[in-house]
């Protein structure tokens, strides 16, 4: 089972008959992007090769009041914009502790995919969970994250950081087994798609 | 509690621990939603109590709109604790597969129906997979684990609830997901008639806020030539 979580992707998936079938996802933005909104508004300055919505990590260390925000789950799926937009709107009121806001939008927004994460253990007994994307860094993300899988006796691995981001070796290695396995498409007919649906895509070297 | 046998697990779920029991001389079914130790405190508590609460009236009302739901013995608030009415079937997810088209149809369509019972009444589930319904030896289908579930009579709620219903299919039925969903559909056309068309439209709309879909990669074709 995959965790996937970035700027562009929240999706739980796990390979079934030829495929990476979406057990859960998010209906709406993804948990980079909340972060890296919410840390853009709060005026954050972004450290090299890091996601800016790391600044959120940072200083949600400092947090010790949990304030209540929107928490939202739906079945295996999960909707983060009203938890942003909430999030932001406190953020402006300035009556709270910016430690405070981020420590309880990452609670609030980690807890919503632990959630459904577990949910998706719970349904497929899978006994590996693989952590991976931009969000996958966050040592909170990852405390959560083992403790689920520890309950359902698996085991949580956590994607190396340069290559849990975009990078050419992951891109490179695909087309590598892509080729290998006969998966060939004439340079005439290539393209560009950046919307490819990951349980669209057949997978004939994973088993 | 009262006189009741030791209880043996049923199930771990993620959001609940389901046990068997004898209580007061009846078959029930116990379920606990225990502490996570992964959220804060406060907002463990917070999601445990409402869902306990919630839970408990929703599957009431769903009685009311005519869909099959395990009677409620026991709310104990406290300690996130429901007991309820021992269901004797098995789970949708066990035996869709092993059916044979017609009777898959036929289930499909019935478990169609019951959405859009509830539907009517306002009422979201909130959770729809094969996992929480029930057929019982009279053919009856149960519907169980209302703890996401919500009252709310808006297109979009409806919407979600079916999307999800269809997203469940896909991952967990992928050999029969369309077939299924549509005579899930049929089923919900029956008892909806009207409204069920603006549901439909509601769900395609929802599939376009997605970032993968495949109507915004058609639109996006058109803009990138390489």
């Amino acid at each position: 089972m995959t965790l996937y979580v970035s700027g562009g992707n929240t999706i739980v998936s796990a390979f079934a008959s030829g495929r990476y079938r979406v057990f859960g996802e998010t209906l709406d933005i993804a948990l980079g992007n909340c972060l890296d909104v919410f840390a853009r508004e709060a005026g954050f300055k972004q450290r090299k090769g890091m996601p800016l919505g790391a600044a959120v990590e940072q200083s949600a260390v400092g947090g010790k009041t949990l304030i209540s925000l929107p928490y939202v789950v739906k079945g295996m799926d999960l909707s983060l914009s009203g938890l942003l937009t909430a999030a932001k709107s406190l953020l402006h009121e300035g009556k709270y502790k910016l430690e405070d806001l981020c420590y309880s939008l990452q609670e609030h927004a980690f807890s919503m995919v632990t959630e459904v994460t577990e949910r998706a253990l719970a349904h497929t007994e899978k006994k590996e969970l693989l952590l991976t994307g931009g969000v996958a860094a966050n040592k909170r993300l990852q405390l959560m994250l083992s403790a689920v899988a520890e309950e359902h006796e698996s085991k949580l691995n956590v994607v190396p950081r340069e290559f849990a981001m975009d990078n050419g070796a992951m891109i490179a290695w695909t087309g590598a087994l892509s080729y290998k396995h006969g998966c060939l498409t004439p340079i005439n007919e290539s393209h560009v798609n950046l919307r490819w649906r990951i349980d669209k895509v057949d997978v004939p070297w994973a088993k | 509690m009262g006189e009741m046998t030791e209880r043996t697990l049923l199930k771990k779920g993620a959001e609940a621990s389901l046990y068997a029991a004898e209580w007061h001389g009846k078959s029930v079914v116990i379920k606990a939603r225990l502490p996570k130790k992964y959220r804060p405190e406060k907002l463990d508590k917070t999601i445990r109590t409402y869902r306990t609460v919630h839970e408990p009236q929703l599957m009431h009302e769903a009685k009311k709109a005519g869909v099959p739901t395990p009677i409620i013995y026991l709310v104990d608030v406290e300690n996130a604790i429901i007991i309820m009415e021992h269901i004797n079937g098995r789970q949708v997810k066990k035996l869709l597969e092993d059916l044979v088209a017609n009777e898959r149809e036929n289930l499909c369509v019935k478990i169609g129906e019951l959405i859009a019972k509830l539907h009517k009444n306002g009422i979201i589930h909130g959770d729809l997979t094969t996992s929480n319904m029930i057929l019982n030896d009279e053919g009856k289908v149960y519907l169980v684990d209302f703890g996401l579930g919500e009252k709310n009579a808006e297109l979009e709620a409806k919407g979600v609830d079916l999307h999800l219903m269809k997203r469940a299919l896909q991952s967990t039925h992928y050999q029969h997901a369309e077939e299924c969903f549509l005579a899930i559909v049929k089923g919900y056309n029956s008892v909806l008639e009207n409204e069920a068309k603006d549901v439909l439209d509601k769900i395609k709309e929802i599939e376009r806020r997605g970032r993968y879909v495949a109507e915004r990669k058609q639109e996006r074709q058109n803009e990138v030539s390489v």
